[in-house]
């Protein structure tokens, strides 16, 4: 029988039932006396140089309040990358300023450049209509390659050559590498390209900023899956503000995926405004707003070269790959293309030698940054499509080749040669699993049936593995981060023996509130209804890092856990003082503290009420109170893995692909509550499936975002996905935090892509297009035909 | 400013309205029903789907002014009288049907007009049905089983 509560249970979701009845609070829902509205000026054109903007016509339109440009903010500080990366020759990024709003320059379709402000929406956007720009167009960067090239064309006039960095990764393992693929028996060479992705979490950003001029303390609502890092930033970094004169409170927030993680300049141009006004100023991103300045996702092009002997025992890998980061440094943005993807390049494989080079270019496109996986997404690609076409080269196997090169369940922990010590792990179990849930020995009769129907039938397979729980700190630190990654947690105990637990994770979907409270109970011997999980708020809840990357559970749950310790190791010198005995025959179990080997115990909700109402407690050597906090900064990633594999029916006469099953099996560690889990793999599924059959961002040679809505992005809908088979019993708990969790958030995102693209052209070559060896994503209906006619 | 009367959630509600207020901004501005939400400006989501006398509606394509004197419901007005969750709503909740939430209020109105349209739907006519609201959370799987649930039908052949 499962368990009914606690950790491990299928818990229904508590915050479900405010969600299900019209009663969330997200950003836009939250209204303040005597607010004003904010509507933004955007740049139409790609880039351009900004001859003047005449605000005056603007200024006198019903309504409006104030007119601010990109001039007002210019004393600003800029909102900084969060990771320095330095280029192989040892020189830092180039880092341009990325100001609160554009001024000198605008360098994307989107780029704001004049913030109004009007009593209402309608009236601010009228007059955002009527502010006259003289912006001179200048010629757009679009493609990579072009930008590198020098022509004197650039996003920022100090950079010459559009390029961020060139980063190599391990500039030390280069010429054994070029050395392996001199000498190696067999060399299989793919291109390809990553698409670019908008993340389109379903509720558009937001902010509600709000000042009060007579004690000078600024309040903001916003769309943020990590409050006190857009404290920090707002505050410390563009406003020059102190950080406690700043609320940030990221309420519900629908989605993120990443792209809530970053400060955006709206935030700081309402806070000013609501200043400048001494009012609330309100703006609402519409959807149009947010495909053109939302951070967008991947955007890779890249080599990627395998070297093997002729049985397919892998010798060594190498890419080349340029990664645009659009036109300004988002926060993440330099981090995810290298430490988040070069880092991953062994992927689950002994492959003994690897050498990553990652170009960073400047466009005049939208700032590229992490999208819900982050770099292991692009790393998961470029490999799992490469030993697909290795083994179609050398005529082997595709399970074949994945299980003679998949690290072996005895060799951890094992030292990648891309610097990751994988702490533990079994990846063929999972594929396995996998192989017996897709029922892979039934495949051929399938493909036979399909066959009879005019039908191509292919499966693809992908074996992965990424890296959560970015840590530890010290060590993020010399590589580059300038931030630490830990996490924190409060756990307050209230008097008659409830809990508020305030963690710096932040739920945008995930079920913390659910999951966080399960954990708890099951450490104390509670009742979930008991507990209570504050998240979201600055001035309530520890300096906490947020929830992006996987890493809610492993890292801010650790912290919790560690301060639940504390509580227990409390509760036992009370129980101790209460009960007469000594401190270390106290055992704490079940909610119970209990002199062992005795019947004389006290409840957990006895010694909560003695802590407070101290009357029999010693007061001469312990304080009153229960309320203990903890941080907690990993030892290491953990290493999430799974083995996906997905059937489909590719249709000849019009290239469309059906996905007709799709089979995860992974090993997220030790699962709290595997309803959650396997939601998370569901959502991730369908956002890889998207990524490798439908979403495209497209910027013509103008750099217009040719695809900026849901007219002209394609988003997965009901039909386009099957029903998915999820499985989780293959786990090997992680062995350095003490829940012994991976995280399971980017999964489903990162497994999923190369399964899709490995079974299309699996069932075109098995339909006897034998010279496809690959198709780009989104692998569109057009994309197919086209190959299956070349 | 012209004056607009509804019945909506079963109360008769009046408020002032400009020509070009839609209404989904009646409902949230005028009428404080915050559980309609705005996930686009091109009717693509779905996120906005309320009743209009009975059938589902995006609010976001229609002026308040013309639906004066219809019966609007919306997610507020979805629980059972005693304020227990509807079978629909329940299934959504056994079944994980949601994540962040911002999608659901739409998603619930949109299967509740399915259901009375098909009360037995197959799965690919609820795929079908929904096919008008998007979902960037659950990847559909738990949406899908959660309105089969509702309809009585057995879901212990679905996987996890
Ligand atoms: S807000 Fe109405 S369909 Fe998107
Ligand atoms: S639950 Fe988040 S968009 Fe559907």
């Amino acid at each position: 029988m499962p368990k009914d509560t606690g950790i491990g249970a299928p818990m229904k979701r508590r915050e479900d039932i405010r969600f299900l009845t019209g009663k969330g609070r997200y950003t836009a829902d939250i209204n303040l006396r005597g607010q004003a509205y904010a509507a933004f000026a955007r740049s139409e054109v790609a880039h351009g140089k900004i001859n003047a903007i005449d605000t005056r016509a603007a200024s006198e339109m019903p309504g409006v309040l104030c007119v601010m440009t990109g001039e007002d903010f210019a004393a600003m500080g800029g909102n900084p990358a969060g990771w320095l990366i330095n280029s192989r020759d040892g020189t830092p990024m180039r880092e341009p300023k990325r100001p609160v709003l554009a001024h000198g320059k605008v360098r994307h379709v989107g780029d704001a450049y004049a913030v109004v402000v009007a009593e209402t929406v309608e009236q601010a956007r009228d007059a955002v209509a009527a502010i006259e720009a003289d912006i001179t167009e200048l010629p757009a960067i679009v493609d990579m390659k072009a930008a590198l090239a020098d022509s004197g064309n650039r996003v920022h006039d100090e950079i010459p050559d559009n390029l961020c960095f060139d980063w190599g990764w391990i500039e030390d393992n280069r010429a054994a590498v070029e050395e392996a693929f001199a000498k190696a028996p067999h060399v299989t060479t793919l291109e390809l390209v990553n698409n670019r992705l908008v993340p389109n979490a379903m509720e558009p950003r937001a902010s509600l900023a709000d000042y009060n001029p007579g004690t000078e303390d600024y309040t903001l609502y916003t769309t943020s899956q990590n409050p006190h890092l857009h404290r920090l930033l707002i505050a410390a970094f563009v406003m020059g503000i102190p950080e406690h004169k700043l609320t940030v409170i990221a309420p519900d927030v629908g989605g993120g995926f990443g792209s809530k993680i970053y400060h955006y300049g709206e935030e700081a141009a309402v806070l000013a405004a609501a200043k400048a006004l001494k009012r609330p100023v309100k703006w609402v991103a519409d959807r149009t707003e947010s495909f053109l300045s939302d951070a967008h996702g991947r955007d890779h092009v890249t080599k990627i070269q395998l070297a093997c002997e002729k049985d397919g025992t892998f010798l060594a890998l190498r890419t080349e790959t340029l990664a645009n980061v659009g036109a300004y440094l988002s926060n993440f943005a330099t981090a995810t293309p290298t430490f988040l993807h070069g880092t991953l390049m062994a992927g689950p494989y002994k492959t003994p030698l690897v050498y990553v080079n990652v170009k960073a270019v400047f466009t005049n496109t939208a700032p590229v940054d992490a999208y819900r996986g982050a770099g292991r997404p692009e790393a998961t690609f470029s490999i799992e499509r490469i030993v697909d076409k290795a083994a179609d080269e050398l005529g082997i196997d595709k399970l074949e080749i994945r299980r003679k090169n998949l690290i072996g369940a005895d060799q951890y922990p094992y030292t990648t040669p891309v610097g990751l010590v994988y702490d533990t792990g079994n990846y063929a179990a999972t594929l396995d699993k996998m192989v017996e849930l897709a029922d892979v020995a039934g495949f051929e009769k399938r493909a036979a049936e399909s066959k009879a129907r005019g039908k191509l039938r292919g499966i693809g397979y992908s074996t992965w593995i990424e890296a959560c729980g970015i840590a530890p700190s010290n060590l993020v630190g010399v590589l580059g981060s300038r931030v630490g990654l830990f996490d924190a947690a409060t756990v307050r105990v209230n008097a008659t023996g409830n809990l508020s637990v305030m963690t710096g994770a932040h739920s945008h979907g995930q079920g913390h509130e659910t999951v966080f409270a399960q954990v708890v109970a099951e450490k104390l011997g509670i009742p979930e209804s008991s507990i209570e999980i504050v998240h979201g708020d600055t001035s309530k809840i520890p300096f906490g890092m947020g929830s992006y990357g996987s890493r809610s559970l492993a890292v801010a749950g650790s912290a919790m856990v560690k301060a639940v310790d504390k509580i227990i190791a409390k509760g036992k010198k009370i129980a101790a003082h209460m009960l007469e005995a000594a401190e270390d025959d106290i055992t704490f179990e079940n909610g119970k503290f209990q002199v062992a080997g005795t019947d004389k115990a006290k409840t957990f909700g006895e010694i909560a009420f003695s802590a407070y109402v101290p009357h029999n407690y010693p007061l001469e050597t312990l304080e009153p109170g229960l309320e203990e906090s903890a941080f907690y900064d990993p030892g290491n990633f953990t290493y999430p893995a799974g083995a996906y594999a997905c059937e489909v029916e590719v249709d000849p006469d019009t290239g469309r692909v059906e996905i007709l099953s799709f089979t995860a099996a992974d090993d997220f560690g030790n699962v709290m509550n595997p309803l959650i889990v396997q939601g998370q793999v569901h959502g991730g599924v369908g956002q890889g499936i998207g990524q490798a059959l439908l979403e495209n961002t497209t910027y013509d040679e103008n750099g217009q975002l040719l695809s900026g809505s849901f007219m002209d992005y394609a988003m997965p809908r009901a039909d386009d996905v099957p029903f998915y088979t999820v499985d989780h019993s293959c786990n090997t708990p992680c062995t350095h935090n003490p829940l012994g969790v991976k995280g399971c958030g980017e999964a489903g995102a990162i497994g999923s892509p190369p399964a899709v693209v490995n079974a299309v052209v699996d069932a075109l070559r098995r339909g006897g297009h034998t010279g496809i060896s690959h198709i780009d994503m989104p692998v569109s209906p057009s994309r197919v035909w086209q190959a299956m006619q070349a | 400013m012209t004056k607009v009367t509804m019945t909506v959630n079963g109360k008769t509600v009046s408020g002032e309205v400009e020509g070009r207020t839609l209404l989904s901004g009646f409902l949230r501005e005028g009428l404080g029903l915050t559980g309609t939400h705005i996930g686009c400006d091109t009717s693509q989501c779905g996120a906005c789907t309320v009743h209009v006398n009975g059938r589902a509606v995006k609010s976001c394509t229609v002026f308040a002014l013309d639906v004066a004197g219809a019966e609007v419901k919306t997610i507020e007005g979805m629980a059972n009288a005693d304020g227990s969750l509807s079978v629909l709503q329940q299934a959504f909740q056994d079944c994980h049907g949601l994540q962040c939430g911002f999608c659901t209020p739409g998603m619930v109105m949109a299967s509740a007009a399915l259901l009375a349209d098909n009360p037995t739907p197959s799965e690919a006519e609820v795929r079908h049905g929904l096919e008008g609201n998007l979902c960037r959370c659950t990847g559909y799987h738990n949406i899908v089983k959660a309105v089969l649930q509702a309809s009585g039908q057995d879901i212990t052949a679905i996987p996890a």
